[in-house]
């Protein structure tokens, strides 16, 4: 254990990518890893991508980090895609649209399937952003799967949300309505060399005129994330975000938003745990079927699986 | 196995599927991912044209298990040499290899002795791909 967290330590990236797995999986090696290594993160900008399925976030992801590599930072990256909910198993293809960083010793990709959390992201994924910081990228970007209205879990998890929309996909009203639009510090419009690009950009930006001000302008940026056109411009408004966070100190408040978030989730996940451990399958299987026959309701059978998995 | 069983680990087999080289015709390797995806496995899929080098340094990003090799081009003897070296200069030498596509009877041996513990072959089913992986993948 001890010996891998050396490597670690020392920069190696094959320690990094096991030390992942085991974080990933929640076992209680996996555990300790994320005990020793936490207080050692905190450094990154953790920057959040998301947006609709085929966006383009992983092109975008990857031009952004091949821009910060120009710029002489290195660079980590999770990208995450759903899990069967009837297999548990994955395709996980966000790397296709990086090759051109696979080689590059700067940049390190770990892709996540999402095991079944909502929200867009995987049950462990703030413990592999902590670790990808602890290994001293000062960038990390995550990510998200394909993102429709109310995927917001991103913002409790990266410093700067960047979303991604494209031109000719719905009216001004789907842009009215609450959601993932409310959690973005940084508006993209991708694939801007479509048509109908401007209109978008001028729909967002009249809505955002709308919404109350924090004494910060949310950036609309047009890009094509395949030509790299508008890239270099979008990392400075990443970067823009960074510094207002610094100087307005709302930083500090994002994290405590940001640890209040993963303690209460974590305890979530923990409780649900102990349920399960101390539940037979019996006992599920019983409540189950009462539900389905409608002769108990889901809420009443829940308060029976708790009180029997008492002492949780 | 059960596919729809609910999975009391969150322990999941990692493959990556890659298809080195310059052939394009990357259906066969999709199936297969398919395949594992349906079988329960995460399944990292790299697309075309990947070098030795490449495909490596996927397989040490993502601590696969299992790294499973498609090609249809005949240059196996070739790049499949270079490939496994760059696994084992990158350490990853306990994963476990396969492949599949347009290889010959006659290569067999000379690929098992490379480290390939099997070779799929046109006609093959897809379930005993995912049965081969689930046997030969040791717990992590």
């Amino acid at each position: 254990m001890s010996d891998l967290i050396d490597r670690f330590l020392a920069g190696e990236r094959r320690a990094l990518s096991r030390i992942l797995t085991r974080v990933e999986n929640g076992t209680a090696e996996g555990r300790e890893y994320l005990r020793r290594l936490y207080p050692r993160s905190g450094r990154a900008h953790t920057i959040g991508v998301t947006g609709s399925a085929g966006s383009g976030k992983s092109s975008l992801t990857g031009a952004l980090a091949a821009e910060l590599r120009k710029r002489g930072h290195e660079v980590g990256i999770i990208a995450v895609d759903p899990s069967s909910p009837f297999t548990q198993g994955a395709i996980l293809g966000d790397r296709i649209r990086m090759q051109d960083l696979i080689l590059d010793p700067g940049v390190f990709v770990r892709s996540m399937a999402s095991r079944g959390a909502l929200g867009g992201l995987a049950p462990t994924i703030d413990d592999a952003v902590a670790v990808m910081d602890a290994f001293g990228f000062p960038y990390v970007f995550i990510e998200t799967v394909g993102a429709g209205q109310d995927e917001v879990e991103i913002a409790g998890t990266a410093l700067t949300t960047v979303l991604v929309n494209n031109p000719g996909t719905g009216d001004d009203i789907q842009a009215l309505k609450a959601g993932i639009i409310e959690i973005a510090d940084v508006l993209v419009v991708n694939k801007a060399d479509r048509p109908g690009a401007d209109v978008l950009v001028s729909q967002l930006r009249a809505l955002l005129s709308l919404a109350p001000s924090e004494g910060r302008e949310v950036p609309i940026l047009s890009t094509v994330a395949t030509t790299g056109d508008g890239v270099p411009e979008l990392v400075d408004a990443i970067d823009g975000h960074r510094a207002w966070l610094d100087s307005s100190g709302e930083l500090a408040e994002h994290r405590r938003q940001e640890a209040r978030h993963q303690v209460l989730s974590v305890a979530q996940r923990m409780l649900l745990e102990r349920i399960r451990a101390a539940t037979s399958e019996d006992t599920l299987g019983a409540l189950v079927a009462q539900v389905a026959d409608r002769s108990l309701d889901p809420k009443s059978a829940a308060e029976k699986l708790i009180e029997q998995g008492h002492g949780v | 196995m059960s596919a729809t069983q609910e999975s009391s680990s969150d322990q999941k087999i990692r493959v990556l599927i890659a298809k080195p080289g310059l052939d394009g015709h990357d259906r066969g390797a999709k199936i297969v991912a398919r395949a594992l995806r349906d079988g329960g496995c995460e399944v990292i899929y790299t697309g075309i044209r990947q070098t030795p080098q490449m495909i490596a340094e996927a397989a040490l990003q993502e601590d696969v298990d299992v790294v499973g090799l498609s090609i249809l081009s005949g240059a196996h003897l070739e790049l499949f040499p270079r490939i496994v070296e760059e696994l084992r200069s990158r350490g990853l030498d306990d994963v476990l290899l396969f492949c599949g596509g347009i290889i010959p009877e006659e290569d067999t041996d000379a690929l098992e002795e490379m480290g390939f513990s099997a070779i799929f072959r046109p006609g093959t089913n897809t379930r005993d791909i995912v049965s081969f992986v689930y046997e030969n993948v040791t717990a992590a």
